[in-house]
């Protein structure tokens, strides 16, 4: 029942995924290589409108609906994989390669859906497969994997059940544009929100993330967050709650990751802080919002990517995680530095990198709907961003102390797939025409004008400024790394200093707490289901018969009552 | 001349019938096989033609034994609801018997195999006949013939325990029976008859004058099919039953005899006596929710700490009886329709793990699941479809079982009851652990010595799983059969035509 010959893109990567377990060698570096490319290649032949549908449970699904806003996803999303295979390229795991092709098709079908239940069917391809490429982080990953899967299972179950109900409540599967007017839209609004990322259940991502290989978080990072925020642009814009959700996200994400040492763990706070923007521009809900929400999704997915493939570079060849373990990388690995920095600089926002280009139009949009407290908490997050991806993360890895380790450069594949995230992240910094034109409102932002390249050069070169002089006041002293933790938590003033003590004694108390109530609990359905419980034994025929006869008895007196 | 298609009803009962009586003259297994698999293959094609006609006319098939007219004669009566059910233990049925072949001849001795297919046959003529017939005590006693026949086939497990476990059966299941053939009794004493449309039109002018009995009809009538359901709490008799059973009798249990008095369970309650009573009388389907929640966890928790893995499964099917028995609690269109939708999908995806056991069974002799690590890398087609078929207990979308889960929430939630879909959703989540204990143990554990000679079973074994694994797929995608034949005997069954 198609209404012209479409292939549905996400067919191609999740048909790749599931065969790159069984092949080796020269045949899956093809693969590895030509499924994104042509996945690439399908997105642009989707016509805008429903192109696939087919009849299910008497709903009509549709099972690939183009348009603008899908194809600029799904197109980042085709290109991430690509780099992310070139990047894997030497990784020995083919099944954790295979799970994050089925991932990554999971998210494309996701943005090409076009009713609930397709997009929900989708969703939990995405959440089983991604659990399975964090498991392939080793031995040290099980737990991590397994906290993972109960969360997205639990945001399913949310997400399913609020689906059901608007099913029943509309009579219709479509997936549009909805508002918080009933107990099921808000099931769905926080199933979403939990792939987001969002409080109270942020923990899960820098939980999982940094368990995952070398490689496999450079695919993480892109696809469960980034759909997310894909389906809350297409169902909740212009919702108010997303405005507090998102600017409380990005603040999480900017105090833990100063606090953090594991240098990937930083990057995945600094993932909850930058979806923390785009579900900010989401509640602004005005088309420049959206469109900046949209963009800067786009270019996330790429320096993002290109910070963890750096991080990732120094993980395969240094084997450490740690900051305090790391320091003076520059020295035999200054190509990755390189990459690295031009990362940061694009997480940072600096003129002539892709970050300025994005996050810049929902600054814009909240200033247009004169939203005075959101555009101020967004300057100042913009600060705090430089101060821990922009710079933390750099300066611990590749400057700091000289660590002794003297690691070569990545194997060539590797540095080539940095080379084309950095050349996306400087390129669309420079022209950022070709990306405004996929966006999904018309575009009429000019991002490089001057009090606006002078805004964001002072506030970036202050913050740079402050670091830099704290910098030296402490390069005297010893103990150098307990010191940076102590001027952090006084720049971030008393936020930083409550949230950090007085949650983690609460974090640590709550703890304990559910681990003894767990313990008793486990023990207790153990006592009575395992093999020697009273469920799980063989009961003598006599009770049995007993059992029957209360059943039978409780029937026939209350009858008789 | 006859004409055969105006015969197919009994004809239904009758094939698997002589099988039975020629088997019991059968000398050899292989002769009795075939002569099984004769009968077992024809019936579905029966059945199929049966459903097909229904479902086109819209009208049920009546056939009148001997030609005496109902109610005094026994009338087969067919309908959606029981053409639906009597397609699926037939189908079941080629499916078991082809893969019986090498699983008895490994599991039976060879002089008893010939015996173990008269049993078969029988129990599927009783299964087949308590479906078909329109008459409540036609109906017990095809119920004690296929119980007969089961005890026999427990009985013939090769463990030691297959003796207590048929023995526990036999006891608990006559109570069942007689429980049954009680309220059969105490109705024919109030109304004068025993056929079901004739019993639900009378019911309800005797309820003036004569409620007690008939209520007491309906108590003991409910608690004797929840036995033979299996229903928290009088599932005892069942693990032990499944677990020592021969692979291929399991099998065939576990997707045929339960179902059957699922059948049976909707059949009184809303064919006799929702017509005729108020519902408010006796909180029947009140107790059987709380009751099938009750089995959804405890059965679930029993699985997860369970070693034995055929009893594991076996406690899997008391919960998924819950999610059944649940359907009929909430006895909306929709419950009911989920009802009958996973009692078909989880008839098929319980029947393919049991064959996957058995396979196991076949080449390595263990069911302890610690034994059997590794054993995924011997056996990668069997464990794949037990993957799929697991997945579909879980209820993954693109499985049978999401389908299933699938309308129960709905059911739930068409009834205002959204805590239920946190119940339902949450206890599958009870089913991912124990299906995933499975598969970690078959798959992320070197191979042990115990299966280090393990490779997969024989293609006759293995057609059939597959193909099952494949349905349970199949009909997670293309539920036009399941859904719109449940969902239309359910409003049949709402609307209180017969």
């Amino acid at each position: 029942m198609t209404t012209s010959f479409v292939i549905p893109p996400a067919l191609a990567l999740i048909a790749a995924g599931l065969v790159l377990p069984f092949i080796n060698g020269a045949l899956r570096s093809a693969l590895l290589l030509l499924a994104p490319l042509v996945t690439l290649w399908l997105v642009w032949q989707v016509p805008d409108g429903v192109q696939l549908t087919t009849s299910w449970l008497g709903y009509q699904l549709e099972l690939v609906r183009g348009d603008k806003l899908a194809r600029l996803f799904a197109s980042v999303f085709a290109i991430m994989a690509f780099a992310g295979g070139l990047f894997s390229l030497n990784q020995s795991s083919s099944f954790e390669l295979g799970a994050a092709y089925v991932y990554a098709g999971g998210a494309i079908g996701v943005t090409f859906g076009g009713d609930l239940i397709t997009l929900f069917v989708f969703w939990e391809i995405m959440a089983v497969a991604s659990t399975l490429v964090v498991w392939s982080g080793g031995r040290f990953a099980n737990g991590a994997g397994l906290r993972y899967a109960a969360m997205h299972m639990f945001g399913g179950v949310l997400l399913m059940i609020g689906i059901i109900g608007e099913v029943l409540n509309t009579g219709s599967i479509a997936f549009q544009v909805m508002d918080t007017s009933t107990t099921a839209r808000w099931l769905i609004l926080a199933g979403f929100l939990i792939n987001a990322g969002a409080p109270p259940f942020s923990a899960w991502l820098p939980d999982a993330y940094p368990a995952a290989s070398w490689s496999g978080m450079v695919f993480l990072s892109a696809f469960t967050t980034k759909t997310a925020v894909y389906v809350l642009l297409r169902g909740f814009p212009g919702s108010e709650i997303l405005i507090f959700v998102g600017l409380y996200m990005v603040f999480y994400g900017i105090v833990y990751a100063i606090l953090e040492n594991d240098m990937r763990r930083i990057l995945a706070y600094s993932i909850v802080n930058q979806v923390g923007f785009m579900v900010t521009g989401i509640g602004i809900g005005s088309q420049m919002a959206l469109n900046g929400a949209a963009a800067h999704a786009f270019t996330h997915i790429i320096y993002k990517a290109l910070l963890l493939m750096s991080a990732g570079s120094v993980l395969l060849m240094t084997g450490k995680r740690k900051c305090t373990d790391l320091g003076g990388l520059f020295r035999t690995m200054p190509f990755t530095m390189v990459m690295g920095v031009i990362g940061a600089l694009a997480i940072s926002s600096f003129p002539l990198t892709s970050g300025f280009i994005s996050k810049s139009m929902i600054s814009q949009g909240a200033a247009d709907a004169h939203l005075g407290f959101v555009w101020f908490m967004l300057a100042a997050a913009s600060a705090g961003v430089f101060l821990h991806a922009g710079i933390k993360f750099p300066w611990f890895v590749f400057f700091q102390k000289d660590s002794g380790l003297r690691p070569p450069e990545p194997p060539w594949n590797m540095r080539a797939a940095m080379v084309l995230m950095a050349a996306f992240c400087i390129g669309l910094g420079i022209w950022p025409g070709p990306l405004y034109s996929l966006l999904p409102y018309p575009v009429d932002y000019v991002p490089y004008t001057t009090s606006h390249v002078v805004f964001q050069l002072q506030l970036l070169l202050f913050s740079g400024l402050a670091f830099f002089i704290m910098l030296d006041l402490l390069k005297r002293t010893e103990t150098i790394t307990l010191d940076f933790d102590w001027i952090y938590r006084k720049l971030m003033g008393w936020v930083t200093r409550g949230l950090n003590d007085g949650s983690e004694r609460a974090w640590d108390r709550f703890l304990e707490t559910a681990d003894t109530v767990l313990t008793r609990v486990n023990s207790g359905i153990y006592r009575h289901h395992g093999p020697d419980g009273v469920f799980g034994r063989t009961w003598p025929t006599g009770r049995m018969a007993f059992w029957t006869t209360v059943m039978l008895g409780a029937y026939v007196v209350w009858a008789y009552i | 001349m006859i004409r055969l298609s105006e015969h197919l009803p009994i004809i239904q009962v009758l094939v698997p019938l002589f099988g039975a009586i020629l088997t019991a003259f059968a000398r050899r297994g292989t002769t009795a096989w075939a002569i099984a698999a004769t009968a077992s293959v024809l019936a579905p094609f029966v059945s199929a033609a049966m459903l097909w006609t229904v479902f086109e006319t819209g009208r049920p098939i009546s056939y009148v034994m001997g030609s005496w007219a109902a109610p005094w004669g026994i009338e087969y009566r067919v309908d959606l609801l029981n053409g639906f059910v009597l397609l699926l233990v037939s189908v079941i049925g080629v499916a078991t018997i082809s893969y019986a072949r090498k699983s008895v001849a490994a599991e039976i001795d060879a002089h008893k195999q010939a015996w173990f297919y008269t049993m078969y046959l029988l129990c599927l003529t009783g299964l087949l006949g308590i479906a078909v017939t329109g008459d409540a005590f036609n109906a017990f006693v095809f119920l004690e013939v296929s119980s007969l026949a089961t005890y026999v086939l427990i009985g013939l497990g090769r463990h030691r325990r297959a003796l207590l476990a048929a023995y526990q059966y036999l006891i608990m299941g006559t109570i069942g029976a007689t429980f049954y053939i009680i309220g059969v009794g105490l109705l024919y004493v109030v109304t004068g008859t025993l056929n079901f449309a004739d019993l639900a039109d009378r019911l309800g002018p005797a309820m003036d004058t004569q409620a007690r009995p008939i209520l007491a009809a309906l108590a003991f009538m409910t608690v004797g099919i929840c036995l033979k359901l299996a229903l928290f709490p009088l599932h005892a008799w069942l693990p032990n039953a499944y677990a020592y059973a021969p692979s291929f009798a399991t099998a065939f249990l576990a997707g045929t005899a339960t179902k059957v008095a699922v059948y049976l369970l909707m059949r009184i309650f809303f064919s006799v006596f929702a017509i005729a009573i108020p519902a408010s009388a006796l909180p029947v389907t009140e107790v059987i929710v709380i009751l099938s929640v009750a089995a959804m966890f405890i059965a679930s928790f029993s699985a997860i700490f369970e070693e034995n893995a055929k009893r594991m499964l076996a406690y899997s099917s008391v919960a998924q009886i819950g999610y059944i028995t649940l359907g009929i609690g909430l006895a909306n269109q929709l419950g009911l329709s989920a009802s009958l939708i996973h009692v078909f999908n989880h008839a098929l995806m319980k029947t393919a793990l049991f064959f996957a056991l058995g396979a196991i069974v076949y080449r390595t002799g263990l069911v302890n699941i610690s034994q059997l690590s590794g054993i995924g890398r011997r056996m990668p087609l069997t464990i794949a479809a037990f993957v799929v078929a697991g997945l579909g207990i879980i209820g993954v979308p693109g499985t049978a079982g999401f389908i299933s889960k699938w309308y129960l929430a709905m059911a739930a939630i068409d009834k205002g009851w959204w805590w239920m879909v946190f119940l339902i959703v949450a206890s599958s989540l009870l089913a991912v652990v124990y299906v995933g204990k499975f598969i970690e143990v078959a798959y992320f554990r070197e191979p042990g010595p115990d299966v280090a000679e393990a490779h997969e079973p024989p293609i006759s074994m293995l057609l059939p799983l597959l193909a099952l694994a494949f349905a349970t797929v199949y009909f997670g995608i293309d539920t036009r059969l399941t859904t719109s034949v449940a969902e239309a005997a359910a409003s049949a069954l709402l609307g209180g035509a017969r």
